[in-house]
């Protein structure tokens, strides 16, 4: 089968997404420049820290966990840690007042890291590879930390207006008229399909 | 013109529900010069409120009132408090439902003389057959204004990129059957404008192109003066005199506050868990089992369609939610054709979702590259919803909870669901049907989804020509109440492979002659 699409005069997106001041000094502009995608393990700290700094009430470094872990369970490697950020950083707000979700977060993060230094003698942010943490989230995928966090993230990050152009998604079309005339109906390479 | 009743008026014709049955009705009846009080339990949108945002419009007008699902089905993982995605509004579902406006077989009616007796499942003839209500389904596809019938006159809804990669496959695996009855206006019609190709039909028509009975129905019941609308009017109970008549309606407005509406005529239509569920709740010492619940049939025969659906990524961009969101429909599985392996058919229908709800229905549990690697190619995908018949079986239906209450102290209802066989022999089908329709297009690949909630809710109060094998006569009338009726797709008998809301509608119609002429002959 002939994978590649020929030339297209349709209506497509970019998928990207125009760089922020904000994003730059939060640090995450290292993984827009392309350093992100060496590694997500020991380049990424310092941005991540950053990033993670926000969380006063948690405190920084079960922020970074939060992140770290968001984005092991969507990875997206075009999309920045800062959008990932907007998905978690609720929960340090909420669990100044939510006493449960507190316990649970706290917990959950102290549970990931003690099964992370078992296995490889490091706090789970820590851990070089996403293959090996991915291995670690087998083992508390079913329980309510973890599938709190991912079922969040499902609304958090997917729900993210922000998030849509990487995708393809143009969101909100009644004020623009529609598609009637913007590529409804635009579709020019299944002829060669 | 805006026209009060008493509380004490008992020559009105009480509605319940505002959706597709009752707001049908409440038109049909009123044309007829019959007054009546609509009682909808939720609030009045307006399309000001429609906004182009699937979480957001879930959150607004989803019936979001707790209800539990059990049984075998995977809703109790993925979806335990919501077995059903209907709309609790006036309007009802048909602010969200997808417009496609399908008619019956005529087999479907016929279910029992069909497939014979299946193990496990409880099968009957409708006591209406597809010719009485063929010249219904007409005036229905007339009112409605579906695109591409004779009926209305409209032509068909234009094709959009997702119309034309699925309906490309369908031809190259030799399907023949490619429909598109939406009841969506491809030019004005009937006083509201034509289909701009927004997409998000689903979360409310914000043009009103899309047939709703929210801004056609209602607002023409309550220009004839013949009408009054109370929102936010939850149904308690149905009260009924000595004689075992219904005499009126106990419900609830929006301060909690409790009000009696005396009615000559009571009609059901809350769709078919609150249906059912206002009748069990209506048990009285005349009634013990709940009311018109002699057979012991209502809350049972819980159908919500053989469903499935699946995600395509395809070699090129789709865009799939630009434009009408029923991409297109494909009937060639419907027939009955044993061996396949099931009895009865199915649809599959190009259905379009934006990306939050492709990220939350694709794999629900899921997480990591395999999902993420197919989000990544959301502009390059297609989906699939499939339709299929559903049996009815006894012990799937609605019971009320015993211990566990809502707001207004009433047991909460539990949706048993459990798939007989056939229903999973089907769902396979319908699978590998549309893989093999993706992959002669190009598919590199295709993502099978487990059901998301249905809107398709039908049979909890069946219609049956014996009173012992259903709670309703071929009116929607019970067989045990002569005043009480029901109408929504709880009157169901088999669910078809239909989208339910034109029949619904078509029953509407016949059932407001119905009603209207017995009141004129005083024979209600």
């Amino acid at each position: 089968m002939d994978n590649k699409i020929p030339p297209t005069s349709m209506r497509v997106l970019g998928k990207t997404v125009t760089l922020s001041r904000r994003g730059f000094l939060k640090g995450s502009g290292l993984t827009a420049l392309g350093i992100g995608a060496l590694s997500t393990g020991t380049l990424m700290t310092p941005a991540r820290h950053a990033l993670a700094a926000d969380f006063a009430n948690l405190g920084a470094d079960v922020g970074k966990t939060l992140l770290v872990l968001a984005r092991d369970i969507f990875p997206h490697d075009k999309i920045s840690d800062r959008y990932y950020m907007l998905a978690i950083e609720p929960y340090d707000a909420r669990c100044a007042t939510d006493a449960a979700l507190r316990t649970l977060i706290t917990e959950g993060v102290a549970g990931l890291d003690r099964l992370a230094r078992t296995r490889h003698d490091k706090p789970y942010a820590e851990v070089p590879t996403e293959a090996e943490r991915v291995a670690l989230l087998y083992t508390i995928e079913h329980g309510a930390f973890f599938q709190k966090i991912k079922g969040d993230m499902v609304t958090g990050f997917y729900n993210n207006k922000a998030v849509w152009p990487f995708f393809g998604e143009e969101g909100s079309a009644w004020e623009k008229g529609g598609y009637v005339n913007r590529g409804f109906d635009d579709i020019d390479w299944l002829a060669k399909a | 013109m805006d026209k009060k009743f008493a509380l004490d008026d008992d020559s009105v014709v009480v509605i319940i529900g505002s959706g597709a049955g009752g707001g049908t009705l409440a038109d049909e009846l009123t044309r007829q010069g019959v007054d009546v009080v609509i009682l909808e339990a939720g609030k009045h949108h307006t399309q000001e409120d429609f906004e182009n945002d699937e979480w957001a419009m879930f959150s607004k007008i989803s019936w979001l009132d707790k209800r539990i699902s059990a049984g075998g089905w995977h809703h109790t993982q993925t979806y335990p408090n919501l077995p059903a995605w209907i709309v609790k509004g006036v309007g009802g579902s048909t602010m969200h439902w997808s417009g496609v406006a399908l008619r019956f077989t005529p087999h479907e009616f016929r279910i029992k003389s069909t497939y014979g007796e299946i193990a496990g499942a409880n099968l009957l003839d409708w006591p209406v057959s597809y010719a009485e209500l063929e010249p219904y389904y007409e005036r229905a596809e007339r009112k409605m204004g579906v695109a591409g019938t004779k009926a209305s006159g409209l032509p068909p809804m234009p094709p959009s990129n997702h119309t034309k990669v699925i309906e490309a496959g369908a031809r190259k695996l030799g399907y023949k059957e490619i429909v598109r009855p939406v009841a969506s206006n491809t030019q004005p019609y009937d006083g509201r404008p034509a289909c701009q190709q927004i997409g998000f039909c689903m979360q409310g028509c914000k043009v009103g192109a899309k047939w709703s009975t929210l801004y056609s129905e209602i607002p023409r019941a309550m220009k004839t003066g013949h009408a009054e609308l109370r929102p936010q009017s939850m149904v308690l109970r149905i009260e009924h005199d000595k004689r075992g008549r219904a005499s009126g309606v106990l419900y609830a407005d929006k301060d909690g506050r409790q009000h009696l509406q005396k009615a000559r005529v009571v009609c059901v239509a809350g769709n078919s868990i609150e249906s059912p569920r206002l009748l069990l709740n209506s048990a009285s010492s005349l009634f013990p089992n709940g009311l018109a619940n002699s057979s012991g049939q209502v809350g049972r025969n819980y159908m919500n369609h053989t469903t499935a659906a699946a995600l395509t990524i395809n070699k090129g961009p789709v865009y799939m939610y630009r434009g009408f969101d029923i991409a297109t429909v494909i009937s060639d599985e419907v027939a009955n054709r044993p061996e396949r392996g099931f009895v009865g058919g199915y649809h599959l229908e190009g259905l379009a979702l934006h990306l939050p709800f492709t990220a939350a229905f694709m794999k629900p549990g899921g997480w990591g590259r395999e999902v993420t690697s197919a989000l990544e190619q959301y502009d390059h995908m297609s989906c699939v919803w499939v339709c299929g018949e559903d049996l009815p079986q006894e012990e799937n239906g609605i019971t009320l909870h015993p211990t566990e209450r809502d707001q207004h102290g009433l047991p909460i209802p539990i949706v048993t669901k459990t798939d007989h066989t056939n229903d999973a022999a089907m769902r396979r089908h319908g699978l590998v049907q549309w893989r093999k329709l993706s992959e002669a297009v190009g598919a590199t690949r295709v993502i099978d989804m487990p059901p998301y909630p249905a809107s398709h809710n039908m049979g909890t109060n069946r219609m049956s020509a014996k009173p012992r094998d259903g709670v309703l006569n071929k009116w929607g009338q019970t067989h045990d109440v002569k005043n009480l009726f029901v109408s929504d797709g709880s009157q169901f008998t088999s669910s078809g492979a239909a989208n339910p809301t034109l029949t619904i509608v078509a029953l509407a119609i016949r059932q407001a002659e119905y009603i209207a002429g017995a009141m004129k002959r005083r024979e209600l």
